[in-house]
């Protein structure tokens, strides 16, 4: 069977143009038909991962899964709030991925991973936390599966959440509004053409494809990271573009990704710019849990040192979740080390007023420096520095 | 829902500079605190966390999100809809 990776060829968006042609026509008259929507849901993924049947048999069960344990989740909230079994819901719907992600250095577990299981794996902890907050209340069978399943983001998102997913889910557009959709959304497609396709393919072919990049010289390595950096930002941001654009086609108003990533003024700014659906989960799951939990119970007196001590977990866990290799870890590593950093001097700064806020000439070095912080972490990122270590 | 009184508006207020660290929530009430940096997700628990200690509403963290709380007189208002 040929394969449909999610945006990577040519005949995928052939393929998505045939299929959304009835969702078009039906959503510019203002309706919205469930019954097409639910196939090709169903469809998309038996198209996806239909040319390896292992990997659509692990998705399967593996949807199964996560369905089970957040109706089964739901039904104890109901009754009863308890902390374990929260905890070891979130463990049940984790463990799938943490064994995906270990099979990188344990080759005998190779056979799990497939396209997708963490972001299928980040939309069902989600919903597992809201249920544990009261936030979810009730949820059908059929719509928990078009969120966690949603084909246009599963490969890498956006990760939406569910409350949003289900609003744009109960709002039928009218006839202007789902003309405005698909305007936006065809125009973010054609975006995601000249990230993706154009400057990114650009970059890779003759910037880092260059013989001078070669050497393990100072300068090349220097240089290679400029390239890579550009490289990673319009290969992402153009693929999120493609994902968002299609969401948008369906009605579904998929959140943004990237905002101007490298105009960010200081590291928490940039977190707030970059692959932001990934880092406002984070921070709405893991920071804020921990440092929640850790002030309310009074763990440690200082409230700064819990708050460094989440940033630190929060970054470790990204480094692990990006796979269980030594670069990724000490990526994590020194993103925790500059965000903490640059969190101490926003304090300072806010006590001793050292540096205005407002001149363009320190925005600009600010600008400056932040771009390097970023891009060096993009080169251990890379690979490029592992003959290191 | 309760009426909003004074009194409970600088209460309100009072919390939310000392999470803040910054009067500047006090001097005007429709600032964007997430925007204009006056606030973070470090200061949000901070504040979470006051406003259950102090005035007895529970807020879980998830329900607080930065476009429905996003200036103080908005989060009076969303606290009030709590009581």
């Amino acid at each position: 069977m040929t394969s449909f990776i999610p945006y990577a060829s040519f005949r995928f968006f052939v393929l998505i143009g045939v299929l959304l042609l009835p969702v078009i026509l039906i959503g510019l008259r203002g309706r919205r038909w469930q019954a097409y929507n639910n196939f090709l849901a169903c469809l998309m993924l038996v198209l996806i991962f239909g040319s390896k049947p292992l990997q659509l048999v692990s998705l399967l069960v593996f949807l199964v899964w996560q369905l089970t344990l957040i109706r089964g989740y739901l039904a104890i909230r109901q009754k009863h709030n308890s902390a374990p079994i929260f905890y070891l819901m979130i463990a049940l719907s984790v463990l799938p991925l943490f064994l995906v992600k270990l099979s990188m250095d344990v080759s005998a577990l190779s056979f799990l991973g497939f396209l997708g299981i963490s972001y299928v794996s980040f939309r069902s902890i989600e919903m597992l936390m809201n249920i544990r907050d009261g936030a979810i209340k009730t949820v059908t069978l059929w719509r928990v599966f078009r969120f966690i399943a949603f084909f246009p983001t599963i490969s890498s998102g956006p990760i939406d959440r569910y409350k949003r997913f289900e609003k744009d889910e109960e709002h039928v557009p009218s006839g202007a509004e789902y003309r405005t959709l698909l305007y936006q959304g065809l125009n973010k497609i054609f975006i995601g053409f000249l990230y993706k396709y154009i400057i990114g393919y650009l970059v890779y072919k003759y910037w880092l494809g260059s013989p001078l990049l070669a050497s393990n010289s100072v300068q090349s390595i220097w240089l290679y990271m400029y390239g890579y950096s550009m490289y990673l930002f319009f290969d992402f941001a153009g693929y999120s573009q493609f994902a968002i654009g299609v969401s948008y086609l369906l009605g579904i108003k998929s959140p943004e990704n990237f905002n101007l990533p490298f105009l960010s003024r200081n590291m928490k700014d940039f977190w707030n710019r970059w692959h932001m659906s990934l880092s406002f989960w984070f921070r709405d799951f893991i920071y804020m849990r921990f440092v929640y939990t850790a002030v309310k119970k009074k763990w440690l007196k200082d409230r700064y040192l819990i708050g460094d001590i989440g940033i630190t977990i929060n970054f470790l866990v990204m480094g692990f979740w990006h796979g269980f290799l030594l670069q990724y870890i000490i990526y994590g590593i020194y993103h925790a080390i500059a965000f903490i950093t640059c969190d101490r001097w926003e304090r300072f700064n806010k006590k001793h007023h050292l540096i205005p806020k407002d001149n363009k000439w320190v925005n600009a070095l600010a600008i400056l420096v932040t771009f390097h912080v970023i891009c060096f972490s993009f080169l251990i990122f890379s690979g490029r520095l592992n003959f290191l270590w | 829902m309760k009426e909003i009184t004074a009194d409970f508006k600088d209460k309100v207020y009072s919390i939310l500079a000392e999470a803040c660290e910054s009067d500047e929530v006090k001097e005007n009430p429709d600032v964007r605190i997430f925007d204009e940096g006056l606030l973070d997700s470090f200061g949000t628990i901070s504040l979470v966390v006051a406003i259950e200690e102090q005035l007895g509403i529970e807020v879980p963290i998830s329900e607080f999100n930065r476009e429905e709380w996003a200036t103080p007189n908005m989060i009076v208002q969303k606290l009030a809809d709590r009581q």
